[in-house]
């Protein structure tokens, strides 16, 4: 469904988000808290991350399709494995994409998850999302459902599994222990609330529209 | 699976149906009936050279091309390497006895910062089966690693591989660095790894970008091919 904004020409800029599925709740969660009622979102489907090559024709599709009804448009994927191929796509339709490798990275802080790099090279990272949605993002399509035996061979260079954890919910920090315990691997919860995700979203908010 | 296909037994195949099942075998990641395969044809007097391109690596090649299509994915490609992997250790002292060709030689490593072995093992796995001598460093390696292992083993190929947006630019330092040292020249660069493209692989000063193992070894064969035409007519 395409989305419809309430018009109106003396308002702040109508304002399209397309987003990663996997953001979906905490995109919803920011515009409700800020009541940025002129902000829609438009979510692509997560499984793309399984596909990242696919990423940018996607999007460009959704830009091209709405940017008629928006005045302004931002792309909320992190680079997410396209190795800069989104962020040339993103250029040539001159849209604003928020800045970051993967979305641990933006929900970590960017700056703070770089810093981090060599330190926690044998981290895997699991953001709420994952945690709910572990077995059809992680287990089933690694294969671990149907061959156990693959796990040493896919995880066995990790150490940990961070969870980034966008809320405050002791349910999912039991989900996100199972996982870490599943993949033979320590756990580890560290809080980013909404991170640099909020910051991109307050700086569209503040910011003027380009002529 | 059907009644027929539990009662197949392989040593009943003619070598044409067996290696054919072998590819089958392969497909499914059957590493059993691989090393199987592979002592059957050996006690029919093939060559480990033959078993292993006609059998193995074949079977391999059409794997490859199945992932390449999505038609298969990254499970089913580990447990069919897996199964490779069996028959090339029961073939690898015996290639080495009967000296099979050898097409070149090759370092290979996932660069510094990056744990992601699945791809280089991969790559490293095809082209050893290709008949290239591969001295694979594993992972996490800084440029050092990098420079000590083309020292000491003047290969004409080095690969790197990076699964990550954030480590893939490490291997620039170790391309520059190859320039600054003036040994650029004398090795052909490949890179690989998910985030990457040809246009990356461009940018950074590598002779190629390898969208998969498959590719891989055609692309080192043919760029080994073109540098001796070269040597020859230079």
């Amino acid at each position: 469904m395409n989305p419809t904004p309430e018009h109106s020409p003396a308002g702040p800029p109508r304002t399209l988000l397309i987003a990663c599925g996997a953001l979906a709740r905490e995109i919803l969660a920011l515009i409700r808290l800020n009541g940025w009622r002129h902000m829609e979102l438009l979510c692509l489907p997560a499984k793309l991350h399984l596909t990242p090559e696919r990423i940018p024709a996607a999007v460009a599709r959704a830009v091209e399709e709405n940017r008629a009804r928006f005045d302004r448009i931002a792309v909320v994927f992190a680079d997410c494995g396209t190795g800069g191929l989104l962020d040339a796509e993103c250029a040539r339709l001159g849209v604003e994409r928020i800045p970051g490798p993967h979305c641990y990275s933006f929900f970590d802080g960017n700056e703070a998850f770089a810093a981090r790099a060599e330190a926690e090279m044998r981290a895997f990272y699991l953001t709420d999302f994952l945690v709910r949605q572990f077995d059809a993002f992680v287990w089933r399509p690694m294969g671990l459902d149907r061959h156990p035996e693959l796990r040493e061979m896919i995880f066995g260079g990790y150490e940990k599994l961070v969870h980034l954890a966008q809320t405050e919910d002791p349910e999912l920090d039991a989900q996100a222990r199972e996982c870490a315990r599943r993949l033979g691997l320590a756990h580890e919860r560290r809080f980013t609330g909404y991170g640099d995700l909020d910051v991109f979203l307050r700086g569209l908010d503040a910011a003027p529209l380009n002529p | 699976m059907s009644e027929e296909e539990d009662d197949l037994v392989l040593s009943e195949l003619d070598d044409d149906e067996l290696v054919q099942q072998m590819h089958d075998d392969l497909y499914d990641g059957l590493k059993d009936e691989i090393e199987e395969g592979v002592r059957i044809l050996l006690e029919r007097g093939w060559t480990p050279y033959d078993i292993l391109t006609k059998a193995l690596v074949e079977g391999m090649r059409i794997v490859g091309i199945d992932f390449r299509d999505g038609i298969l994915f990254v499970p089913e490609v580990l447990l069919a390497a897996n199964a490779m992997k069996a028959g090339m250790n029961i073939l690898r002292p015996l290639l080495v006895e009967t000296g099979a060709p050898k097409m070149g030689s090759m370092v290979i490593g996932t660069v510094k910062g990056d744990i992601h072995d699945i791809g280089k093992n991969l790559v490293s796995m095809m082209m050893e089966g290709a008949g290239f001598e591969v001295t694979d460093l594993g992972i996490n390696n800084p440029v050092e690693n990098y420079l000590q292992a083309l020292e000491e083993k003047k290969p004409d190929i080095l690969g790197m591989s990076a699964l990550l947006t954030t480590t893939m630019p490490y291997m620039k330092v170790v391309i520059d660095t190859m320039v600054e040292q003036g040994i650029r020249d004398d090795y052909i660069v490949l890179v690989g790894g998910a985030p990457l493209n040809e246009e990356f692989g461009k940018a950074i000063g590598a002779d190629a970008y390898c969208r998969d193992a498959a590719v891989a070894v055609e692309t080192a064969k043919a760029l080994i091919a073109q540098r001796k035409h070269n040597q020859v007519a230079g």
